[in-house]
């Protein structure tokens, strides 16, 4: 287990590094100097050197990362081995604390994942399971035609259709915006309500894509899982429908779904881009497409480093879970 | 009365094809404490009637007819409640295959006390208890401890033994064992088949064997229906089939037996393929595979009748008695000649 637990942080940190250089790459070769930028229209040479100078970006690209190692580091052997605050440095456009950028977009996209999977798993499940029971019937068809326009239709387009028709129309929600989940002293605006509230819609378009997925996966499980030779033992032994659904079907039918969930958190942090640009909630993904746009590396980099971070522990997670609710699998 | 008694059992399922009918008119019978083995190739409707026995075919495909009186009361038209309280504790089923049989994320003792504590109102240590004493029972070491673990923990013929073990928990009066020693080796087989033959003494009670092994029948059956093609094509008490089978298919079962005592070119067997269920052939069903077709029998299916010299044993095959005291005489004269020569 310790063994385990060694070998696969070892292989976290190799992801990480070629992550975060492969994004440094990508980020040198798009023609574009950010020192340029920060000088404005009519930028002079010297502003543009100084500029460049301050930020960094004349020097060379393997130092440069090299500097942004350092800094993320939670040591430093300068005067002396001793542990230090690891930072993602500051802004190219700003110059605020890419730390703090991340602090406080990070929730919002938290917010806006794991309500979705609570949201889209309240879809597919009972979806998902009864179809599977009843394949070919009314519910079955249905739910197959709402996968197919789930899988079909783009989160953008959902967003758009929610917001104007829920938001716009029929005024039931707020159509922009985010409220933080607790509420600062002498804030009313604030709170779990508000919060939720302004949350239906983002929850929503978000969880289409992925309800769709999910429910074709749950159904397909679960009509695999009522072929098996154990169900039929169950019933042999004279157990009851729910039993035999509850104890044997599902608990089997439903393991590779955990394993799902885990992955697809890192594709559904990708997905929130979207929605958080349709609903205009500032979070990572809105935060990351304002950094590219305004070529702001050590943003971008804060996002991606964050992101991958995520990733990791989340697989780990799985990974050790899953060893827990499979028997047949020990972490050796 | 007779512990179970089969009369005119059909199953049809609807595909997408048609109407395949996996079991065409069965009858038999099981006393009490007695064993019955059920012969014939894969595909001949035995392990679907032990299923419709047992109401484990599909609701939405399966149609079945006909009776199957469990002392005294039909099966097939038991309410599921009903239904449930005899599986299980009445009748108890063993499979063909132990390695997908036992649910893999549940413990071995788990799986057993459920059998028991579905139907019985005890305590989980009790349930325990007993299942330390049915494995035990079954030959697996050190039981206490072994309850904790998970089917793939176990080889194949100790999984087979846990699943004898949770099908005998309850003490049911009769045992289905569908092709229990198919999956596994050799060996394992032998005692497997012991196993049973054993318990069965001990808990006294009846077995339905379903085999495609003439072996296996011969060593542990009482009686014997040899299917052919979702019907019965002989049956009879064991000695009847095996001293003077009567129906060709029942020959040419025996006639494939491998024999160690000689060697052959190539193992014998029956010319062709079982048909499809979905078209059965017209008239005998066995005609296209038999070597002694007549023109009758494309035209008519020969009704399951009494041999006249020996009532009990039943035989669906219009061949003659001459005929067939002579093939019978041929064929067990050819086994014997093996036998004194080794």
């Amino acid at each position: 287990m310790l063994r385990y637990l060694i070998r696969r942080l070892l292989w976290a940190v190799l992801l990480f590094v070629a992550v975060t250089i492969v994004t440094y790459i990508i980020f040198y070769a798009i023609p574009a100097d950010p020192a340029r930028l920060a000088c404005g229209q009519r930028a002079t040479p010297e502003c543009i050197k100084r500029a460049a100078h301050y930020l960094g970006t004349d020097r060379p690209l393997y130092f440069q990362y090299y500097k942004f190692f350092g800094r993320l580091m939670p040591f430093s052997f300068r005067g002396g081995p001793h542990l230090k605050e690891p930072r993602l440095g500051r802004s190219f456009t700003n110059r605020q604390s890419v730390n703090s950028v991340v602090a406080h977009a990070a929730p919002v996209t938290a917010s806006l994942v794991f309500g979705g999977a609570v949201f889209w798993m309240l879809i597919a499940l009972p979806v998902g399971i009864l179809s599977a029971l009843r394949p070919r019937s009314l519910l079955d068809r249905i739910a197959m035609v709402f996968v197919l326009v789930g899988i079909s239709a783009h989160p953008v387009w959902i967003g758009l259709l929610f917001a104007y028709f829920f938001g716009f129309k029929a005024g039931l929600f707020p159509i922009t915006g985010y409220s933080d989940f607790f509420a600062h002293s002498g804030d009313t605006s604030a709170g779990p309500v508000q919060w939720a509230y302004h949350l239906v819609l983002p929850w929503a378009t978000f969880a289409i894509l992925f309800a769709a997925l999910y429910v074709r996966m749950i159904r397909a499980n679960v009509m695999e899982t009522l072929n098996e030779d154990y169900v039929r033992t169950a019933r042999a032994k004279g157990a009851p429908e729910w039993l035999v659904m509850r104890s044997h079907v599902l608990r089997n039918a439903l393991l590779p779904v955990v394993t799902m969930l885990g992955m697809d958190i890192g594709i559904a942090l990708g997905g929130a881009i979207f929605t958080e640009s349709v609903y205009g909630l500032p979070g990572l993904g809105k935060t990351a497409i304002t950094a590219i746009d305004s070529f702001d590396l050590p943003t971008t980099q804060g996002v991606v480093v964050f992101a991958t971070l995520v990733i990791i522990v989340f697989n780990l997670i799985i990974d050790l879970l899953y060893a827990v609710i499979d028997p047949r699998i020990r972490l050796s | 009365m007779a512990l179970l008694e089969v009369n005119d059992l059909k199953t049809y399922f609807r595909t997408d094809d048609g109407v395949v009918r996996a079991v065409d008119g069965v009858s038999f019978s099981v006393d009490k404490g007695q064993t019955l083995g059920i012969v014939g190739e894969s595909g001949s409707g035995k392990s679907v009637t032990c299923l419709t026995i047992m109401g484990l075919n599909s609701k939405r495909s399966a149609i079945s007819s006909g009776s199957a009186l469990w002392k005294g009361e039909d099966l097939l038209t038991a309410n599921p409640r009903r239904l449930r309280e005899i599986r299980g504790s009445e009748i108890a089923m063993i499979f063909q295959d132990p390695m997908t049989s036992l649910n893999p994320v549940h413990k071995i003792g788990d799986q057993l006390s459920e059998a028991m504590r579905l139907h019985e109102d005890v305590s989980r240590k009790q349930a325990r208890a007993r299942a330390v004493e049915l494995l035990k029972a079954v030959g697996i070491p050190r039981p206490d401890r072994r309850l904790d673990d998970y089917p793939h923990q176990f080889s194949g013929g100790m999984r087979q033994r846990v699943m004898i073990a949770m099908s005998l928990i309850n003490n049911p009066d009769l045992l289905i064992a569908d092709e229990p020693t198919t999956a596994l080796d050799v060996t394992t087989q032998a005692q497997i088949l012991t196993l049973i033959e054993r318990l069965q003494e001990e808990f006294g009670s009846a077995v339905i064997m379903i085999t495609h092994d003439l072996g296996v029948v011969a060593e542990i059956a009482d009686d014997v229906v040899v299917m052919y093609a979702a019907e019965v094509a002989e049956k009879g008490h064991v000695e009847q089939i095996f001293k003077k089978p009567h129906h060709p298919y029942t020959w040419g079962l025996m006639g494939s037996l491998p024999r160690l005592d000689a060697d052959v070119e190539r193992l014998v067997q029956i010319q062709g393929q079982p048909p499809s269920m979905l078209r059965p052939p017209t008239g005998c069903r066995f005609h296209p595979r038999c070597p002694y077709v007549m023109p009758i029998c494309k035209e008519v299916d020969p009704e399951l009748t009494a041999v006249s010299d020996d009532p009990g044993h039943l035989q669906a095959c219009h061949l003659d008695e001459e005929t067939k005291d002579r093939e019978a005489a041929k064929l067990l004269a050819g086994m014997m000649s093996g036998q004194t020569a080794s």
